[in-house]
């Protein structure tokens, strides 16, 4: 294998509701620091029906070039159809790195192209950087085993591949009116070669735990000792009109549905403020809300490591200073008219 | 009907604790456990054993020889054959290595009896890659449908499934020609109790023990750490945020410090 012939840094863009996915966009905020450093093009591959348009939105948000698969069979995401063109636009124009969101769908698609490649695929990465000279992509992941991450590598095999963390990365500032280089790509693919087929897509309309959408939560940790005490997490995210998050070893005591979860194996936030409740602060629970604008942390352990990864960290027993923090909290907002409800 | 499960074995994160002083991993307090992905998925399988009323239920597991404590346990949920290969060769395999051995080792079940469905976990709590799966399914040139939440009908004639494949807001509905693999989530059903003849079937139960050497046409070179295109780089502990600072005082002291804080942005605050 010539590493010489594989060039250039590429993002695989989903599509959410006629829109670039803002996961695909935070990639190409990724992807375009990495094709920087090498001094190559950034590009998108766009796969699916109608979707030609996409192309002005990637180029804004930093993508030079689009690789477009434009085509009826590609309507809904199904693995066997995606991958065989996304197979062919590899073999074709050879990328040094391709990058996927770490998303049903990008998990899925990632893992059948890199076994048919085949090259290395790591998994949920929280962090991306690549050797300037070398190309060699550096994807970070929190390592099983202590609160450490590992950088793993693929030095032997063309192209490296990651999954990424959905909100971990930034998105550019679109640039309206930047432009790129549109590249319509075809290959043959008949429905009936095709072993699945998709019947109906149903969506959740019901307003579900969306705390991914939060801009105040509240977390709370095994600290809290039973499912009565995580109701401090409760009662102040219903002062401060926030979300109520939580660790995942609260979510198997089965305290909460694991839709709040929040975590490697749960979902990414970013609010705006976060306290963390009796968490410990384990990596794994540390890479889903660091990038939180203020994170305030109480735990009754000066040593929990929590306390390395917050903004204003208080020492001391949660049952004792939450009620506290409840009263004079609803005293002052309400002196000060902030009261809304 | 023959579904193979594959079944993997791993620490069990809930008991096992980090030492936050040392940031490492107190591996000796670690019990084994099924992974508890795989659990449900063998107990999928032996929901559509059931409701077809016939078929065949074997796992397969890849690991040391202690490994065949989780299949005693796939037993003990309904299974009724299983399956570990488990050989220096394996060792240090990345998700690429890892569904490769796997895969051979399903040919070599497949050329006794043949597969209908493989059903894995949705990912391994301990290597969380999620990538095994898909990996196998290619390699067996099968169609792979992950995060499946329900399995609506079974179309025996046709050799046809409808499933539920969870989406990140809602599912979408899907018909999979057989055979395929599932990659299955825990809400797809509920652990029964296992009956007894089970759990006196399972403590007797001796699994088929495979090396390398009984895999038919094996490339070794895509085994184990040498067939593993990812290496673990360097190890580091993530920089800390600036601007740490523990509160400092008597408690109501840091309760109103605190207070400050958060007025500053009481534009956010929805205070009842
Ligand atoms: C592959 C893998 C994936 C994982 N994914 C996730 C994930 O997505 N999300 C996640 O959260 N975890 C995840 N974990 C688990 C993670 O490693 C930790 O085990 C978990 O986050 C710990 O939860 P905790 O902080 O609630 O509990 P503990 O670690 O038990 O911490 C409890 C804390 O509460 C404090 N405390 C006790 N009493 C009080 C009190 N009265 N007042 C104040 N503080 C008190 C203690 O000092 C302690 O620091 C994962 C682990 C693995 C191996
Ligand atoms: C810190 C660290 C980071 C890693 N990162 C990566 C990475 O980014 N990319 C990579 O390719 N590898 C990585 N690995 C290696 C990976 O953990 C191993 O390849 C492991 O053997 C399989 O991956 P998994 O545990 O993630 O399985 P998953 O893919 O999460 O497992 C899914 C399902 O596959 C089946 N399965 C998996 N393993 C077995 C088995 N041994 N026997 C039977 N069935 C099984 C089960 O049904 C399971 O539920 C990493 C390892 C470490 C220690």
């Amino acid at each position: 294998m010539d590493f010489q012939d594989y060039q250039g840094v590429w993002v695989f863009i989903e599509e959410k509701d006629g829109a670039v996915a803002s996961v695909s966009l935070e990639l190409l905020g990724a992807g375009r620091k990495l094709a920087d450093k090498r001094g190559v093009e950034l590009a998108g591959v766009i796969i699916g029906e109608h979707i030609k348009h996409l192309s002005k939105t990637i180029f804004e948000y930093g993508a030079d070039i689009a690789y477009v698969y434009d085509d009826p069979i590609f309507k809904n995401y199904r693995t066997e159809s995606y991958m065989k063109a996304l197979l062919d636009c590899s073999a074709k124009h050879k990328p040094e790195i391709i990058l996927y969101g770490a998303t049903s769908t990008g998990k899925d698609l990632a893992s059948a192209v890199a076994t048919d490649l085949p090259t290395g695929l790591t998994a949920d990465t929280t962090e991306l950087d690549v050797e300037e000279a070398t190309g060699l992509l550096l994807a970070s992941r929190p390592a099983f085993g202590g609160n450490i991450m590992a950088t793993i590598l693929c030095k032997k095999y063309r192209p490296q591949m990651a999954t990424v963390r959905a909100k971990v990365m930034k998105a550019l500032p679109p640039e309206p009116g930047r432009e790129g280089r549109i590249v319509e790509e075809s290959i043959l693919l008949r429905e009936e070669d095709i072993r699945t087929k998709v019947l109906e897509i149903v969506k959740e309309t019901t307003k579900k735990v969306r705390i991914d959408e939060a801009d105040i939560i509240v977390a709370g940790g095994k600290g809290l000792g039973s499912a009565e005490g995580f109701q401090l997490v409760h009662q102040l995210a219903e002062t401060l009109g926030g979300a109520v998050g939580a660790s995942r070893d609260v979510v198997e005591a089965g305290w909460i549905e694991h839709a709040h979860q929040i975590g490697q194996t749960g979902v990414t936030v970013t609010p705006k403020i976060y306290i963390a409740l009796g968490i410990s602060g384990a990596i794994q629970h540390i890479v889903g809300m660091k990038n939180s604008g203020l994170i305030i942390a109480i735990n009754n352990d000066p040593e929990a490591p929590i306390f390395e990864s917050c903004h204003y960290g208080i020492v001391g027993d949660a049952f004792e200073i939450v009620p506290m923090l409840i009263e004079q909290l609803s005293e002052v907002m309400s002196r000060e008219g902030v009261s809304h409800v | 009907m023959h579904i193979v499960v594959c079944v993997k074995q791993v620490p069990d994160t809930k008991i096992i604790k980090i030492n936050p002083k040392t940031n490492t991993l107190d591996r000796r307090s670690a019990p084994a456990i099924l992974n508890p992905y795989d659990a449900h998925a063998v107990q999928e399988a032996v929901k559509l054993k059931q409701a077809l009323g016939q078929g065949k239920i074997s796992v397969l597991s890849m690991g040391p020889p202690q490994a065949t404590e989780v299949i005693k346990k796939s037993i003990e949920i309904g299974a009724d054959e299983g399956y570990l290969i488990s050989d220096r060769a394996f060792a240090g395999a990345d998700t690429l290595a890892t569904s490769y051995a796997l895969s051979k080792a399903l040919e070599k079940i497949a050329a006794k009896h043949p597969i209908d469905i493989v059903i894995c976990g949705k990912h391994a709590i301990d290597g969380d890659t999620g990538q095994v799966g898909p990996g196998i399914a290619r390699r067996m040139d099968i169609p792979p449908i992950t995060n499946v939440i329900e399995v609506t009908k079974f179309d025996k004639e046709n050799r046809i499934i409808l499933v539920k494949r969870k989406l990140t807001n809602g599912y979408e509905e899907l018909e999979v020609q057989l055979p395929c693999l599932l990659t299955v989530e825990k809400e797809i059903n509920q652990i029964a109790y296992s009956p007894l003849p089970n759990m006196i079937r399972a403590a007797r139960y001796k699994p088929n023990i495979w090396s390398v050497g009984d895999l038919e046409a094996v490339d070794k070179a895509q085994l184990g750490l040498k067939g593993s295109p990812t290496v673990v780089g360097k190890m580091f502990t993530p920089p800390k945020l600036d601007g740490g600072k523990l509160l400092e005082g008597a408690v109501d002291e840091q309760v109103k410090q605190l207070i400050e804080v958060l007025s500053e942005r009481k534009e956010l605050l929805n205070v009842k």
